[in-house]
């Protein structure tokens, strides 16, 4: 029977949660690197069991964990992200020039195929790969060097480049997303880029509909679909059925289109999920109520999603890597929270239960799919 | 070639893998706090861009460096350190910035 892994990283250390293919009960083990923020971790799609995790601290920075027996153990590797060149400046909050300056690892994309290579988004916005299994990191130029790239500018959790797409029909195809600058696509397997924003919309920048500015706090895409994006931006659900060369919104009635992340259903590329936030200077649910929103038609009709879910005086946050699906049938589906808990379905969303309920915030969620 | 002692913070033991609270540290030439973070990074791995920036080599912001019940933070990385340092009589504390609440 197929059992089911969650990669769970917190604000205090990360936990590996698993279940049988029931998923009615968990065992939580953790936390790894206590006391650290793990702000991401994942698993190869060609070795479950290759981890990478993103351990990080404002004390002493950053540090990349490997495991390659599925989280029970774990070593470090490389942590020097040296940026690739001159690094010339961006746009600090201000408006003026700021450096470039290395923060954090925001978000680990392993390769399809080659467990050793791994992508790797980082704060202060740019791209890293490793090709020996997170051991050294060289830095793919060609997108913090776009030209817009001195106008980008960071959104209040820092410029990070927190969205990695690897394209499973095309080798040469990714896309990433940062805030604040929007979402860019590489056809050339990562040497140059173009940014696909057209028909964002976005008041607090000077002009609205910009070629780069725009703070998208989610993509993805449905493999068997990958011409279709769904994002969920700072204000504004969208999808494009071109790459990225064209958006449309598709918010349609939720009860707010502000939010931080979007999944997709594992086997009904038109099944999408958010979880409304009531707005940018209020980062809670809606009326207290802990409601995620599922479309069965790609975005504009939505429904409320609350069997098992707070729907009284809950005020947490969902961050933007906090929700994943497993490739189960029924599809499962899990989210993390600000306040500690971890709530999954394993009916595609009709009915939710508490995974784990007093964990640190949680910064990410994966899921794994063991055979 | 100088013996010393350095005293780490707790996450910072535990990433290295350390159950001590100090370690000792062969330094080659003067003993500095830059000799010293080199000869850190080089015994334990682990614990490279933790302490000092990966890009700039300066101190990372939350993190103090005392000797001898002073505080070297400031003091420039190439400066020679107490002598109760150098001998390892005295260890060379690294430590992180408090944080409450």
């Amino acid at each position: 029977m197929s059992s089911v892994r969650l990669l769970v990283g917190t604000r205090k250390g990360a936990f590996v949660i698993t279940s049988d293919g029931a998923r009615r009960d968990w065992a939580i083990d953790g936390p790894h690197f206590a006391g650290w923020e793990v702000y991401h971790l994942k698993g190869s799609p060609a070795d479950a069991d290759r981890i990478y995790a993103s351990q990080t601290s404002s004390w002493s920075g950053q540090v990349v964990q490997r495991s390659d027996n599925g989280g029970t153990a774990w070593e470090t590797v490389g942590n020097d992200f040296a940026y690739a060149g001159e690094t010339g400046t961006h746009q600090w909050y201000d408006g003026t020039p700021h450096p470039w300056e290395f923060a954090r690892v925001w978000h680990f994309e392993p390769s399809l195929d080659d467990p050793d290579t791994v992508y790797a988004g980082v704060e202060d916005a740019a791209l890293f790969r490793s090709t020996d299994g997170g051991a050294t990191w060289s830095e793919m130029p060609g997108l913090r060097t776009h030209s817009t790239g001195s106008s980008w500018q960071p959104g209040a959790g820092g410029m990070c480049l927190h969205s990695i797409v690897l394209d499973r029909s095309d080798p040469n195809r990714m896309f990433v997303a940062i805030s604040a600058a929007g979402a860019f696509r590489s056809d050339d397997a990562g040497d140059t880029w173009k940014p696909v924003n057209r028909g964002l919309s976005s008041q607090f920048m000077p002009d609205p509909e910009a070629e780069v500015g725009h703070c998208v706090h989610h993509i993805t895409q449905h493999p068997s679909r990958p011409d279709t994006l769904f994002m969920q931006k700072h204000w504004d659900v969208m999808r494009s059925d071109d790459a990225g060369d064209s958006w449309r919104e598709v918010s349609g009635n939720l009860p707010s289109d502000f939010g931080f992340p979007i999944a997709v259903h594992a086997h009904e590329p038109e099944t999408v999920y958010v979880v409304p936030i009531e707005s940018d200077s209020v980062h809670c649910p809606p009326e207290g109520k802990l409601r995620v929103y599922r479309s069965r038609t790609g975005g504009d009709e939505w429904e409320p999603l609350t069997a098992g879910l707070p729907q009284a005086d809950c005020y947490v946050n969902v961050l933007r890597d906090t929700m994943d699906v497993d490739q189960l049938d029924p599809c499962g589906i899990y989210f993390g929270t600000t306040g500690g808990q971890v709530y999954g379905s394993a009916d595609g969303g009709d009915t939710w239960s508490a995974v784990a309920s007093h964990l640190p915030a949680v910064l990410s969620v994966e899921a794994q799919l063991l055979p | 070639m100088t013996a010393v002692r350095v005293a780490l913070p707790t996450h910072l033991r535990s990433l290295a893998g350390l159950q001590r609270s100090e370690v000792e540290l062969t330094v080659d030439g003067p003993v500095t706090q830059r000799s010293i973070i080199d000869a850190l990074e080089a015994s334990y791995p682990a614990l490279a861009g933790t302490v000092r920036d990966r890009a700039t080599d300066r101190r990372r912001p939350f993190v103090r460096f005392f000797a001898c019940r002073q505080d070297v933070s400031h003091e420039p990385p190439d400066a020679l350190l107490p002598d109760p340092v150098a001998t390892g009589d005295e260890p060379f504390v690294v430590l992180g910035a408090i944080a409450g609440g």
